[in-house]
């Protein structure tokens, strides 16, 4: 690294959230021509950080220089302005209009009153040459594929004359294959002297991407390393603050009976398209059957119609022996069912709710939680009681278990809705993205129960877009593609690049 | 004990800050007026008049008794539409339940006229609470079923149903001897009367209803099973409850309650079901059950307070001129406040954090397709 004028200047940031401290006295610097990786928990503040950049967020105290020069950002537009360039996490495009309209949108290129697409197609095609992309600028962003969309955010920054790009997580929605390809743009950006600012939690991308990683730790940058004098144990203690394992020792299984067979299975999205094109997979007891697949290949439809949330439009699903195709959600719990939503603020958790009502949403109905005539009335002695157990138990932090669940982070809402459905009675476990958006603490703490669970006996089935994590926890592996399923190998089998290139083209 | 006092008073800051600050509008309006009518510029008119308000409700015995009597019907009103809210569900039908509440005691309790009490009462109120729950089943089953929506559905049967009383009034029903389409006298079918002049038996009712419906909603599973239902539709479907059934016994109890306080209204007020008795009672209601943010306890009290104000008003208009109409413009402001709750956030200098009338999405989101695409 040479040492040349930051581009760019963060001192002494700090925000302030009423009851926590967001940043704290934040410095970065980044250079021209570096990628800067930005890694931490959820909630640590890297996106308060960079929302304070792209003037979404005011800070309390604390000055940005850009070229050496301080400036105030009061809102995105000042900071496009000083070529600051922002890809969110969720794309910000209009699926129906082209490419080139996505681009300029905001920005558009004009002859008179009127829109001049023709000279706009002209620019953004020599940009997207200039940066290596394969796009028609007439295609409808609709009809892209998600690591296609990112490539429009980013070519949307870049038209804006972006010299400071950040990136939220920007691979958590792609295929290991795309997540190459999107490092191949960044390093191509940073040949031409611009700086990438590259927010994660995954620690192997930020070591094979980035230059410098800044490590941010309860609002506070607790290190900065260059990845070829650090390793993946020590950024994980960085962000942690303790030894943290990142390989669950899986230990061997122990299959026993078979638990859920699935024959044939085809089912609908919300849309009314067959995204379930029959599928055939079974689950044994004490054994961990992953499915790997980048998400959108008709997952949702397969655990929606398992876990009787979806009707199965062909096909049968036999559970304990018993046929229940088409039973309802509350049959199926009764039989030993028990399921990890994937959307847990859509389906496992009512927000304003408290902790303690969260905790027994899916058995409130039982004894000794329910009593009387038609179990009508509730028990709130023993909800309590279940809620400080499970609270202590699964090390859900809150401040108690009557406080509204929307007021706990990501984390630890994730962990209550563990808690709730890890019950020993339970027959099988059915896991969707379980671990989605954690930080490395609770990943590992959560793997640990997967496991754990598979131990005692349960049945799991485990529906993760995270490759690494399906691969770490699965005794046998299935990849997901285009609403079937192209291939099933017991774990020794299951190779990563072979496994990747299964889940992107539906062969290898 | 502050604690406490910190617990009830955040959830009933914005609604008595609406009022407050209604107060102060309708006030100047009151000055304003006062200029062009006969009586001058008088600036300290409405204090005059909000004090003869409060007096006329609440000065003496009868003016209590009257707030109670004009209170009840708005109680099992807004607990109607407050149940519904607590559901994710927006009953307009109140007014349409309310009336065949009303029609339906006036028609068993004229039958009993001469039965003994015991038996005429509680059949003419029972009668009534049914036909509201008879009628909101039809939107209900209809939304559980095909995914109408019960806005649209309750106001339609709103019409439906005035429109089918007036001919059956007039053809079926309709008592001898009167100059007018109305229903017989229901004599031993009227409300007992307790104390005072007219402080009847449906008072102590809608009070029980107030706290029947709080300990249905805070300790049964059922009404775990509504709030759950409103408050997140798609993860109460995925906890395993059954949204068809809910959503059509929440609209049924509401209907019920609906039908209840029509019943009150006829057996304890009015005594006979005629063309173009008030319905105004079920649009009231809304604002009720806004107001006090269908909780049992808030919509006790804005209960209460729109009691009060119907009570107090005459003596108001009595002593000061200013019209009994006023009253309409406070309870308008009120909603209206409540409605663009950053005003009163603005005026009195109230943080955001979860002061927000939750009640109201459920209005709003009524206009964008079914809770269930949230």
């Amino acid at each position: 690294m040479t040492e040349r004028a930051p581009a760019l200047e963060m001192r002494g940031i700090t925000k302030r959230f009423p009851g926590t401290v967001a940043n704290d006295g934040i410095d970065l610097g980044v250079h021209p021509g570096e990628i800067r990786a930005l890694l931490g928990e959820n909630g640590a503040g890297k996106t308060t950080l960079v929302n304070i950049l792209y003037g979404l967020v005011t800070p309390d105290s604390g000055e940005i220089l850009i070229d050496g020069s301080a400036v105030r950002i009061a809102d995105p537009a000042d900071a496009i302005a000083r070529g600051i360039g922002m890809v969110h996490q969720h794309f910000m495009l209009v699926p129906v209009l082209s490419v080139v309209e996505n681009v300029i949108l905001g920005d558009e290129v004009t002859r008179g009153p009127f829109l001049d697409l023709a000279a706009a197609g002209g620019r953004v095609r020599a940009l997207a040459r200039q940066l290596g992309f394969e796009i028609d600028p007439e295609a409808r962003v609709e009809s892209l594929s998600v690591g296609q969309q990112q490539r429009i955010e980013i070519l949307k920054a870049i038209y804006r004359e972006a010299r400071i790009l950040v990136l939220d997580e920007p691979t958590a929605v792609l295929t290991p294959q795309e997540a190459l390809e999107i490092f191949e743009v960044l390093r191509r950006l940073r040949s031409e002297g611009r700086s990438v600012i590259f927010i994660s939690h995954k620690l192997d991308e930020a070591l094979a991407i980035a230059d410098r990683i800044t490590v941010i730790r309860r609002g506070k940058v607790v290190g900065t390393r260059l990845p070829n004098e650090t390793s993946e144990a020590e950024l994980a203690e960085l962000m942690v603050g303790r030894e943290v394992s990142l390989r669950v020792d899986r230990g061997t299984s122990r299959p026993g009976d078979v638990v859920l067979v699935v024959e044939g299975l085809h089912a609908k999205n919300d849309r009314g398209h067959e995204t379930l094109r029959g599928v055939d997979l079974d689950v044994r007891a004490g054994e961990i059957h992953g499915i790997a697949g980048v998400a959108g290949n008709g997952q949702d439809e397969l655990v929606g119609a398992i876990v009787g949330l979806r009707k199965a439009s062909a096909g049968r699903i036999t559970f304990s022996g018993r046929d229940v195709t088409g039973a309802s959600p509350r049959e199926l719990q009764h039989a030993g069912q028990a399921h990890v939503p994937g959307d847990r603020h859509r389906f496992g958790l009512v927000l304003t709710f408290s902790v303690a009502d969260n905790l027994v949403l899916t058995n409130y109905h039982d004894p000794p939680f329910a009593y009387g005539p038609f179990e009508l009335l509730r028990g709130d002695a023993a909800v309590g009681r279940r809620a400080t157990a499970l609270v202590e138990e699964f090390d859900v932090r809150t401040p108690s278990t009557d406080v509204a669940v929307s007021s706990l982070s990501g984390g630890n809402q994730q962990k209550l809705v563990v808690a709730r459905e890890f019950r020993p009675d339970v027959k099988l476990l059915v896991l969707d993205q379980p671990t989605r958006g954690l930080d490395v603490g609770s990943v590992e703490f959560i793997h640990r129960r997967v496991v754990a669970a598979r131990d005692a006996g349960m049945a799991v089935l485990l529906v993760s877009a995270e490759l690494d994590e399906v691969l770490d926890l699965s005794d046998r592996v299935s990849v997901m593609y285009r609403g079937r399923l192209v291939a099933t190998v017991p774990a020794e089998e299951a190779k990563r690049e072979r496994i990747g290139l299964l889940m992107a083209k539906g062969a290898a | 004990m502050r604690a406490r006092l910190a617990r009830l008073w955040r959830p009933a800051q914005l609604p008595a800050l609406a009022i407050l600050l209604a107060l102060a509008v309708a006030a100047v309006i009151v000055i304003a007026s006062s200029a062009f009518t006969g009586l001058g510029f008088q600036p300290l008119l409405p204090i005059v008049a909000y004090t003869n308000l409060f007096i006329g409700a609440f000065g003496s015995g009868t003016g209590i008794a009257n707030t109670l009597v004009a209170a009840a019907p708005l109680m099992l009103g807004g607990l109607a539409v407050g149940l519904g809210f607590k559901a994710g569900l927006f009953n307009i039908g109140v007014a349409g339940q309310f009336l065949a509440g009303a029609f339906a005691a006036a028609v068993v309790g004229s039958s009993l006229a001469t039965s003994s009490p015991l038996v005429a009462v509680p059949a003419a109120f029972v009668a009534g609470a049914l036909a509201g729950a008879a009628l909101a089943f039809i939107p209900g089953i209809l939304k559980a079923r095909t995914g109408a929506h019960e806005v649209v559905t309750t106001i339609m049967l709103n019409n439906a149903i005035a429109l089918i009383l007036a001919w059956a009034l007039q053809e079926l029903v309709a008592a001898p001897g009167f100059s007018f389409p109305r229903t017989g006298e229901i004599g031993n079918a009227a409300l007992p009367v307790l104390a005072g002049r007219n402080l009847h038996l449906g008072i102590p009712l809608a009070f029980l209803a107030i706290f029947a419906v709080r300990w249905l909603l805070e300790r049964t599973t059922l009404g775990f099973e509504i709030r759950a239902t409103g408050a997140n539709p798609e993860a109460a479907r995925y906890a395993g409850m059954r949204p068809v059934f809910l959503v059509t016994l929440t609209m049924c109890l509401s209907g019920l309650l609906a039908g209840a306080a029509g019943a009150v209204q006829l057996l304890g007020v009015i005594g006979f079901y005629a063309s173009g008795i008030s319905a105004s009672v079920g649009f009231d209601s809304i604002a009720v059950a806004l107001l006090g943010r269908s909780d049992p306890i808030g919509i006790l009290f804005a209960a209460i307070l729109f009691g009060a104000f119907r009570a107090g008003a005459p003596l108001m208009q009595i002593t000061t001129s200013v019209p009994i109409e006023v009253i309409d413009i406070i309870q308008g402001l009120i909603i209206l406040f409540l409605a663009a709750d950053l005003i009163v956030r603005r005026v009195f200098r109230v943080r955001a954090a979860k002061a927000e009338i939750k009640e109201l999405e459920t209005v709003t989101r009524s206009w964008s397709g079914t809770p269930a695409a949230h």
